[in-house]
């Protein structure tokens, strides 16, 4: 009898927690059909110019008649542009940041130069960057990269130099070297912020490269936004937005799961 | 194989900016082979500053540390340091964690693996052997680090404050459950503490230490009429407040 009726409490439980999570999904659902539907008729009716902001429908032909005028080209451009300026925003920058730990006085010296170039809109280096480099891809990862790095140089190193002392002591006992402390304790305790670091540099190495695109590509959804936003026509504009939002989101969740396989491998939690 | 590690008038200080602090003042003591010593003090008293010196993670400002009357080098001793918390490796498993320090040490070969190995199933961790340290309780992540320090078979065991993080009954059952296997591996140990209780019941001599910078005040050699002894049987031992008071009013006397 008692044994039931805590079951029963326990399936009333469950089926809220259920119940809850099903309002939140239809919810989400339904405002963007609302969404959708409400600016489709009101473009239709007139009451907003479809000219200046489109509508769903002219958005869906857009995006019909790129699928064969080459969007994977661009989507794919955008990608492989923004993938390698993530990857080698991490890679250098914790790199970088584990010269940092390593030598206590060069990170004495370049803290300012690091806090200015911190402050600074990496976008203001964008001409300085196209006359360096040239126009074109190049120019695009280094766009991407100049954005990612310090921001991952200064998470690193002060992971590295918050690992906890004690655990490096214990090393230390073993008699371990820089290199053995490192490689054993330093780096290992700081895959969590490693993690978020490439949360935040997935998201940062995509602005620098629409931004990239902006300012010198053929290619790429930013040149698609900008190209659109030039000759006027808002249902390329807007079809390019979503898009890249669509592709964000898909990187970004690459990037959860890439953190969820490891945290599962190594057990950081 | 080593029969005494003497400590000759060890001095140390250390600089900040604020000034220079003396932590430690001519320090003397031999510490014979097989015996337990626990060092007890004023918290701040500069006894941890006595271990970090012997491990080699400190360089003492002026004395000499003699092994077997020649000069201590890390590479002629080998010294196993338990710090206050485990400091198990949480992306490790039980053994990935007892075997870092043959790793560091470069003594990773099969007899030393093997040996480690031992020491598991001797102390009822090998069905533990793959879980991560995070599935372990508190007393069982200190017996793996132990088991980490005995790894490398140390001529010379370290405990700083080693237990003081443990909750009071899982204290008094690591500390047995320890006393036990440093006993069984015939290791000599230097113990730093400010628990007097738990100094006396686990060791054959106390040393007590003024405060800083801290000489020694007095050494009192403990000895029960127990066979066997350990710590749990020492406590319930006659002579065990006697000790104490002696201990606790040296310690507490200026």
């Amino acid at each position: 009898m008692r044994n039931n009726r805590a079951l029963s409490a326990r399936e009333a439980y469950l089926r809220d927690l259920k119940r809850q999570k099903f309002l939140v999904v239809f919810t989400q659902i339904f405002l963007l059909v609302v969404l959708i539907t409400a600016w489709e008729i009101l473009a239709n009716i007139g009451v907003i110019d479809s000219f200046i902001t489109s509508k769903p429908s002219e958005i869906v032909s857009t995006f019909i008649s790129l699928l064969s005028e080459g969007l994977f080209i661009h989507v794919g451009i955008t990608c492989l542009e923004t993938m390698i300026g993530f990857l080698l925003g991490t890679i250098v920058g914790t790199f970088i940041a584990s010269l940092l730990w390593w030598s206590p006085f060069l990170s004495k010296v370049l803290s300012p130069y690091l806090v200015v170039l911190n402050s600074l809109p990496k976008v203001a280096l964008g001409p300085i960057i196209i006359v360096w480099v040239g126009a074109g891809m190049p120019a695009i990862i280094t766009m991407a990269l100049a954005i990612s790095l310090v921001v991952t140089i200064l998470d690193m190193v002060n992971g590295f130099v918050d690992t906890d002392e004690n655990k490096i002591k214990m090393v230390k006992s073993f008699g371990a070297n820089k290199l053995q402390t490192f490689f054993k304790i330093v780096f290992p305790s700081n895959i969590p912020t490693l993690l978020n670091v490439l949360k935040v540099n997935i998201g940062l190495s995509m602005v620098g490269v629409i931004t990239g695109e902006f300012l010198v590509s053929q290619n790429g959804l930013g040149y698609l936004i900008v190209y659109g936003g030039q000759v006027f026509q808002l249902d390329l504009v807007m079809t390019s937005v979503i898009i890249l939002g669509i592709v964000a989101t898909l990187m970004y969740h690459g990037v959860i799961l890439f953190e969820k396989l490891i945290s599962k491998s190594g057990k950081w939690q | 194989m080593l029969d005494c590690l003497e400590l000759r008038n060890i001095s140390k200080t250390f600089q900040d900016t604020n000034g220079e602090t003396m932590a430690v003042k001519d320090f003397s003591y031999s510490f014979k082979k097989g015996k337990f010593v626990s060092i007890v003090g004023p918290s701040g008293c500069g006894k941890s500053t006595i271990l970090s010196i012997i491990a080699g993670l400190e360089e003492q400002t002026s004395g000499v540390i003699l092994l077997d009357n020649s000069k201590l080098s890390n590479r002629t001793c080998n010294i196993g340091y338990m710090l206050q918390k485990d400091y198990l490796l949480d992306w490790r498993t039980v053994y990935k964690n007892v075997l870092l320090g043959l790793e560091i040490k470069g003594m990773l070969t099969s007899d030393t693996q093997n040996y480690a190995q031992n020491l598991l199933s001797k102390y009822g961790l090998s069905e533990f052997k793959d879980k991560f340290p995070s599935q372990l309780s508190g007393g069982m992540r200190q017996r793996v680090a132990l088991i980490r320090t005995l790894a490398i078979n140390p001529d010379i065991l370290l405990l700083d404050e080693a237990f003081s993080a443990l909750d009071y009954q899982t204290r008094l059952v690591v500390t047995d459950d320890v006393y036990r296997i440093i006993k069984a591996e015939e290791k000599t140990t230097i113990m730093v503490t400010h628990d007097i209780p738990e100094s006396i019941s686990m060791s054959d001599e106390v040393i007590v230490l003024s405060k800083r910078p801290s000489v020694i005040k007095n050494v009192y050699n403990i000895e029960f009429d127990i066979p066997n002894r350990t710590p749990l049987t020492c406590r319930d031992n006659p002579s065990f407040s006697g000790y104490f008071d002696q201990i606790w009013h040296v310690l507490n006397s200026e």
